[in-house]
C-alpha cells in the first residue's frame, strides 16, 4: 500500500514509481485525496502497463493497479 | 468515479491553453499593457500596489483577473465536489517560497505565464528566461528525485480553504464599491487596463479551465523531464501557438530583443531571475497560476503562497529589486533597463534560500 494523500504534485506519481521500480508489483493499492492525484496515477500506471481501478471511500480514492 | 477520455485527458488542456491565449489578446486589445493580458506576478505586485503594500505608483490596481481566476476555480471546484480545504504542509516555508518565485519573476518582469505571452508576441528577450526557467525547475526536480518533499497536508475545517476566495470578494467589493480606498495608477503599467467586467469574466474562464485541466506552466516541463509524460506541456505550447499566431492575425508580432514592451533585455538576469521562479515552482509543486487554482480548491497552504507571493512584491519594489523596462532617453539613445545590485543580491541570496530549504526537506537516511 502506498499512501499519497496529502502529498503536493508530483510526489503521488513519484512514490508508486519508486515502488514499481524497486519492487515490480504485480498489484499494488494506492491511497489518494485528491481527483488531480487521482488523474496523474491513472496516466502513470497505465503507460507502465497496469490497469487501473478507483474506488472512494469518503473523502479518500483507493487505486488498485494490476498487471 | 470519472471516466478517463480522450478529452478529459488531452483535449481540455489544449482548449484550456487555447482559451488563455485567446483572453490575453482580447485583454491586451482592451487596454491590458501589451505582451502582458496575463501575469501572475505582475497583477499580484499590481494588487500589492493598490493594497498601499508598495510605493510604486506605477504598478497599483486590483486586478480583477486574479479575483476572476480563484473565484473561477472555487466554483468549479466545487460543482465537480472537488473543493476540499486542507492545510498544514510547511506552511512558512511555503510563504518564503512563494516570495522568492515572486522576486525571481519580477526581476525578469513576468510569471511564467506571461513569459511565453512575451514569447508569443515575438519578445526575445524573453528566451533567456525561458531557458532559466527550465535549468531552475531541473534543479527541482534533481531534489524531487532525491525525495524532497514539503509534507502532507491535512483536511482543516471547510473556513481554511475559504480564505483566499473570501479575500478576494472582499477586493472586488472594495474595487466596485469604494475604489477611493485604494490606490490607482495613473502612469505606467497598472495604469493600462481593461473594463474590469472584462478582466473579471476572463478570469473566471480561466481560473475554471485551469481547474478542470490542471494547467500549470512549471508542471509541463517537469513531467516531461521527470515522467515523460507531456499531457501539460501541451497546455504550455497551446498557449504560446494561440498568441502567436494572434498577434501574427492582428499584425502585433515584432521579432526582436530590443525595444519589447515592459521587458529589459539584461540576459543573464531574466535567466537567474526565472531559475529562481522555476526551481521555487517546483518545491511549491506548482507554478504561480497553480497555486491560485489550488487556493481556490480550499488549499489553505496555497493561499499562504499567494499571500507570500504578494509580500514577496511589495518587497521587490520597496527595495529596488524588480527589473525595470529598456527604454528610448529623450535624445534618442537607447537605454537597457534591468537590474540593480540590490536585486542582484536578492536573486543569490534567493538560490541560497531555495538551497537552504530543499536540504532541509530531504528524507533522513533511514526514510530513504
Amino acid at each position: 500500500m502506498v499512501d499519497t494523500r496529502g502529498l503536493s504534485c508530483p510526489m503521488p506519481v513519484i512514490m508508486v514509481q519508486k515502488e514499481i521500480r524497486k519492487n515490480a508489483p504485480a498489484s499494488l493499492e494506492v491511497l489518494a485525496d485528491a481527483q488531480v492525484a487521482v488523474e496523474n496515477l491513472t496516466r502513470f500506471a497505465v503507460s507502465q502497463g497496469y490497469q487501473v481501478s478507483v474506488s472512494q471511500d469518503g473523502l479518500d480514492f483507493k487505486l488498485t493497479l494490476t498487471k | 468515479m470519472k471516466q478517463q477520455t480522450w478529452f478529459r485527458e488531452h483535449g481540455m488542456i489544449l482548449l484550456t491553453g487555447v482559451i488563455v491565449g485567446i483572453a490575453a489578446i482580447v485583454l491586451t486589445a482592451c487596454g491590458n499593457p501589451k505582451n502582458m493580458g496575463f501575469c501572475i506576478a505582475c497583477f499580484e505586485r499590481d494588487i500589492a500596489g493598490a493594497l498601499g503594500l508598495h510605493s510604486a505608483d506605477k504598478v497599483q490596481y486590483i486586478r480583477p483577473e486574479i479575483i476572476g481566476i480563484v473565484l473561477g476555480a472555487a466554483i468549479t471546484a466545487a460543482a465537480a465536489k472537488e473543493f476540499r480545504a486542507k492545510a498544514g504542509s510547511s506552511p512558512a516555508c511555503r510563504f518564503v517560497l512563494g516570495m522568492f518565485v515572486m522576486i525571481g519573476a519580477l526581476v525578469f518582469l513576468g510569471c511564467p505565464l506571461r513569459m511565453v505571452i512575451r514569447l508569443g508576441g515575438g519578445d526575445l528577450t524573453a528566451v533567456s528566461a525561458l531557458l532559466g526557467f527550465v535549468v531552475g525547475i531541473l534543479a527541482g526536480v534533481v531534489f524531487l528525485r532525491k525525495g524532497f518533499s514539503l509534507g502532507r497536508a491535512y483536511p482543516v475545517p471547510q473556513g481554511e480553504g475559504l480564505i483566499l476566495p473570501g479575500v478576494m470578494v472582499v477586493l472586488l467589493m472594495l474595487l466596485v464599491a469604494v475604489p477611493g480606498v485604494l490606490r490607482f495608477s495613473e502612469a505606467g503599467p497598472g495604469s493600462m487596463r481593461a473594463f474590469w467586467v472584462i478582466s473579471l469574466l476572463a478570469g473566471l474562464a480561466v481560473g475554471a479551465l485551469a481547474q478542470r485541466s490542471r494547467l500549470c506552466m512549471a508542471g509541463g516541463i517537469r513531467d516531461a523531464f521527470m515522467l515523460h509524460d507531456f499531457t501539460l506541456l501541451s497546455g504550455f505550447l497551446a498557449i504560446w501557438i494561440t498568441i502567436t499566431i494572434g498577434n501574427l492575425i492582428l499584425g502585433n508580432y515584432d521579432l526582436s530583443a530590443v525595444s519589447q514592451p515592459i521587458a529589459h533585455s539584461q540576459h543573464l538576469w531574466s535567466f537567474l531571475g526565472m531559475a529562481l521562479a522555476g526551481w521555487g515552482s517546483i518545491l511549491l509543486g506548482g507554478c504561480p497560476l497553480r497555486q491560485l487554482i489550488l487556493a481556490g480548491e480550499g488549499n489553505g497552504d496555497s493561499a499562504v503562497t499567494v499571500f507570500g507571493m504578494i509580500v514577496g512584491a511589495a518587497v521587490s519594489h520597496n527595495f529596488g529589486l524588480a527589473g525595470a523596462a529598456d527604454s528610448v532617453a529623450e535624445n534618442g539613445t537607447y537605454v537597457v533597463g534591468g537590474i540593480g545590485k540590490a536585486g542582484m543580491i536578492a536573486v543569490v541570496f534567493g538560490f541560497v534560500v531555495l538551497l537552504v530549504i530543499s536540504l532541509t526537506h530531504l528524507p533522513r537516511k533511514e526514510q530513504a
